[in-house]
């Protein structure tokens, strides 16, 4: 039986998120900064059309923001997770499968849902994620992964479809084909656009008509699924758990340098705490720590970058000793007289906790305890808010923590917060 | 839209120790060997408020009320309102609308085929509404958290 997949796609996500609980935004441009308030992460319409680019240094285009009055935040992902978890929840009850593609995006498999008329479904769908979120999305639909993310980008640019397309049927898809450029095609990298257009394949419909055995030989298996989904036949199911990360990275630019090791072991604390956090939520356990730090290599001053590894004596996922080796590692590598950037935790060689192979010579006192407290950890911080009880070497000022001075109100995880109406 | 973090006071600093023993006081009922618990068979489950209150997770939000103007319907200033915005609004429901720009809880109520806005006040008035009032609904309410006595 033929499958159907739809690829929905949150429209300017962060936006959204942010106009669903501030009625005064409807009608303004608005933008969302990327951590630190640094660059342009997220667009409303308006901005898109006044020639303000994604990716722009925030400082870069203030004067832009006061001539058009633009609505300025800093990324609130707290909030944009919550709303994500919601979208994703609507499209689960209309899907036989989900897979949830990024924070604003998921593959749906329709299939068996056929005896519908799949037009009117899935602006159904469109509708009621729309009414019981505030999130508008744009919706493609086709019978292979890759043709409903060619549909979805059709009606991103074509407004007229108010933002669904189905490419199921189409009388001329062929044509259709022949608009997309080779490099628009998901699955399609840099190296393939690069090689393709040496043989003169341009667009889509070019390769969906070039040859099995010539595909094969130059792009392996991998190209000709992407050849094969071209041509309707569906190779890519829904991926769905996504498998334990293989490595855990907590790293973030500092708000302002940070020059001492007081606050350089603060914050690689801090750090090491999340990581820990991460590894337990996925239950596993790590063998290997990496601490890294760096200064500001776009700045014109003295520069140092080191980075320093640590084999733990027996896989784990305590906070405590993550955190007690990660401090270890950043005092070998810290060195005075430089303004520091950036530092961060990277946690590998990653076992599922159940496998540990538990060392002899063991140094730590006992691990049944320390399981039981980071459970206790993890159920406070779960239940007050994250770093209710925290290590106090990750300090108490964080002088050195993110800038979000822009920020929006956790409007829908923190009751201090919530939206605020007027009965007057 | 003040950093809220900011005002967070850390309230205590504890040693941490893993060496002690941590106490866990776990309470469970000895297994009885003899009579079975002529109550297994009745076994419920736990009242669990969430689902009491909330029946569309994905598409209900919390909301805290400001102003007096709904206090006949027992809706009071701090009070938390339960909305679903997936629920169609029709009127002799009491809806979260946008008007000028502000998230309003009122009745939604039709009269001679037209449109207003009640507040449950006698010191306020009913808003008409019409085709040039910018005005949308976000949410219908389905509960009210009014809270007597607050124990932290």
């Amino acid at each position: 039986m033929n499958k159907i997949f739809a690829l929905v796609d949150c429209d300017n996500f962060y936006v959204s998120c942010e106009r669903a609980f501030n009625p005064l935004l409807r009608n303004r441009p608005v933008i969302v900064l990327s951590n630190n308030d640094g660059c342009i992460i997220a667009r409303s319409n308006e901005v898109k059309k006044l020639d303000i680019p994604f990716g722009q240094p925030y400082f870069k285009c203030r004067d832009k923001i006061d001539k058009y009055n633009i609505a300025v935040f800093s990324s609130n992902y707290e909030l944009y997770g919550d709303m994500s978890r919601r979208v994703m929840e609507i499209l689960a009850q209309y899907a036989v499968d989900i897979e949830i593609y990024s924070i604003d995006e998921a593959f749906l498999e329709l299939e068996g849902l056929r005896r519908f008329d799949l037009d009117d479904y899935v602006k159904e769908i469109q509708q009621y994620v729309l009414k019981g979120t505030g999130i508008p999305v744009t919706i493609g639909v086709g019978q292979t992964k890759t043709l409903a993310k060619i549909a979805s980008k059709y009606a991103k640019k074509n407004k007229q479809n108010n933002g669904v397309f189905n490419i199921v049927n189409h009388p001329d898809i062929d044509q259709l084909l022949e608009a997309v450029p080779v490099e628009d095609i998901w699955g399609i990298g840099r190296q393939y656009d690069k090689f393709l257009k040496k043989f003169n394949i341009n667009n889509a419909r070019q390769l969906k008509y070039s040859q099995d055995k010539w595909i094969k030989k130059h792009m392996t298996v991998v190209g000709l699924r992407t050849v094969w989904e071209l041509r309707g036949q569906s190779c890519l199911s829904l991926e769905q758990l996504p498998p334990a990360k293989k490595e855990i990275c907590t790293s973030r630019s500092f708000g302002r340098p940070v020059e001492s090791l007081q606050e350089m072991r603060e914050a690689i604390a801090d750090y090491a705490s999340r990581a820990a956090e991460k590894l337990r939520k996925q239950n596993s356990a790590a063998s290997i720590l990496q601490v890294f730090l760096t200064t500001n290599r776009f700045k014109e001053e003295p520069q140092y970058f080191n980075c320093i590894q640590i084999n733990l004596p027996t896989p784990t996922n305590d906070t405590f000793e993550i955190v007690k080796f990660a401090c270890k590692g950043i005092e070998k590598i810290y060195r005075s007289n430089f303004r520091y950037k950036k530092a961060g935790v990277f946690l590998t060689d990653i076992v599922s906790k159940d496998n540990i192979q538990t060392n002899l010579f063991d140094t730590y006192p006992n691990r049944d305890k320390s399981k039981k407290l980071m459970e206790i950890l993890d159920l406070l911080n779960s239940k007050y808010g994250s770093k209710t009880v925290q290590v106090a070497s990750a300090g108490t000022k964080k002088e050195w923590a993110m800038q979000r001075n822009l920020k929006s109100n956790n409007y829908t995880t923190n009751w201090d917060e919530l939206p605020r109406v007027k009965a007057k | 839209m003040t950093n809220k973090r900011k005002n967070l006071k850390v309230k205590a600093i504890y040693p941490v120790s893993t060496d002690e023993e941590l106490e866990l006081l776990v309470f469970y009922p000895k297994i009885q060997a003899g009579f079975p618990s002529p109550a297994d068979d009745y076994l419920a489950e736990k009242l669990d408020l969430n689902k009491y209150l909330i029946k569309n997770k994905a598409t209900t939000y919390c909301v805290r009320v400001e102003g007096d103007s709904m206090t006949g319907a027992g809706i009071y200033s701090g009070d938390i309102l339960i909305v679903d915005r997936s629920i169609h609004p029709r009127e002799n429901l009491i809806v979260i609308a946008i008007l000028d720009g502000e998230l309003t809880v009122k009745w939604l109520k039709r009269e001679n085929g037209k449109l207003y806005l009640c507040p449950d006040n006698n010191d306020f008035s009913p808003i008409h509404i019409n085709e040039e009032s910018e005005f949308q609904i976000w949410g219908v309410v389905i509960h009210c958290i009014h809270t007597f006595y607050k124990s932290f």
